[in-house]
């Protein structure tokens, strides 16, 4: 997967997560995952598709995710708490918008659906065509990671390819 | 949260009457919060834009905060249904996705202004504060004229 495509994620990620935390994020590592996904804590997947297609899954342990849903909602929360599931949803969708805005500006054009609770504990693997990279981030509530697998529609490809 | 300056209805000088739609619970109690901030009362809430059709017919009020990105019907279409029936509707969009084609073609189809997500405070109130600005044309302001004439 191209670097063009990842670093609007990381960028947005660490902008939304140092917003909302009100503290520094760093980045701890960007990996390429070949394995099913293994889930960490409390995920969300948000599925994209048109010129770039696949989905993101948004991870945070559970009690960063506790953490950060107390701290955004202004109360303290259990982890079993549904609000929690949805902060992380709502996280997911507010970083994985603000990289597709990004993207989109670049020119590419692409439908973002709504996040939902990725409840397996696995993931599907990635494939020849869809790579996925694993980017790992601290914060002061803990850590979090977002699993991004896209590829450029083949349709997308083509055209590309005739322009030129 | 940081306490903001009431914004008021100057026909009225009552609270901003609002309509809060998201399909995230967490994010429309996250808005409540914001608007309760600025002494506005939320009259009611929605997780879908077919919904926000129905409360918005049945609440009429000052302001609606609307997401984009929903199930059932999308906030740009409904943002439009809704203009389409109250022409002096108050619609803010409210997204994370804030490329410019969504900005443009929420704007044609009636919403007054845009914020993107994640939403800081003292944006929003100002955004509250410009689109509140003709609120003489509000629709409670009007229907209460209109009953009192």
């Amino acid at each position: 997967m191209r670097m063009e495509l990842i670093q609007p994620f990381l960028n947005s990620a660490d902008a939304v997560l140092a917003q909302g935390l009100e503290s520094a994020v760093t980045i701890d590592n960007l990996t390429m995952d070949e394995q099913a996904y293994r889930r960490k804590g409390i995920a969300a997947e948000v599925s994209l598709s048109g010129d770039v297609e696949g989905r993101i899954i948004f991870d945070a342990d559970e009690k960063a995710a506790t953490s950060f849903a107390s701290r955004l909602a202004g109360a303290e929360l259990s982890s079993t708490d549904d609000l929690v599931r949805e902060a992380v949803c709502e996280l997911a969708n507010q970083i994985i918008g603000n990289a597709v805005t990004v993207l989109n500006d670049q020119g590419f054009h692409f439908r973002v659906h709504p996040p939902s609770i990725h409840t397996s504990e696995q993931g599907s693997k990635s494939s020849e065509d869809t790579e996925a990279v694993v980017l790992c981030f601290s914060t002061v509530r803990g850590k979090v990671y977002m699993n991004v697998a896209l590829r450029y529609h083949q349709r997308s490809l083509e055209q590309a390819a005739a322009g030129r | 949260m940081e306490q903001f300056a009431p914004v008021k209805r100057s026909g009225d000088n009552q609270p901003v009457r609002y309509l809060i739609v998201d399909d995230s619970v967490f994010a429309r109690k996250n808005l409540s919060k914001m608007v309760e901030s600025f002494g506005g009362q939320v009259v009611g809430e929605a997780g879908d834009g077919v919904t926000a059709i129905t409360e918005y017919d049945r609440l009429t009020p000052d302001i609606v905060l609307m997401d984009i990105t929903m199930p059932q019907m999308e906030g740009i279409e409904a943002a439009e249904k809704i203009v389409q029936q109250h022409p002096a509707a108050r619609i803010v969009m409210v997204s994370s996705v804030g490329y410019q084609e969504n900005i443009v073609a929420a704007l044609q189809r009636g919403a007054r202004h845009f914020v993107q997500k994640p939403v800081k405070p003292e944006v929003l109130y100002e955004i509250i504060k410009y689109v509140m600005r003709d609120d003489q044309a509000s629709p409670q302001t009007a229907g209460a004229a209109g009953a009192g004439a």
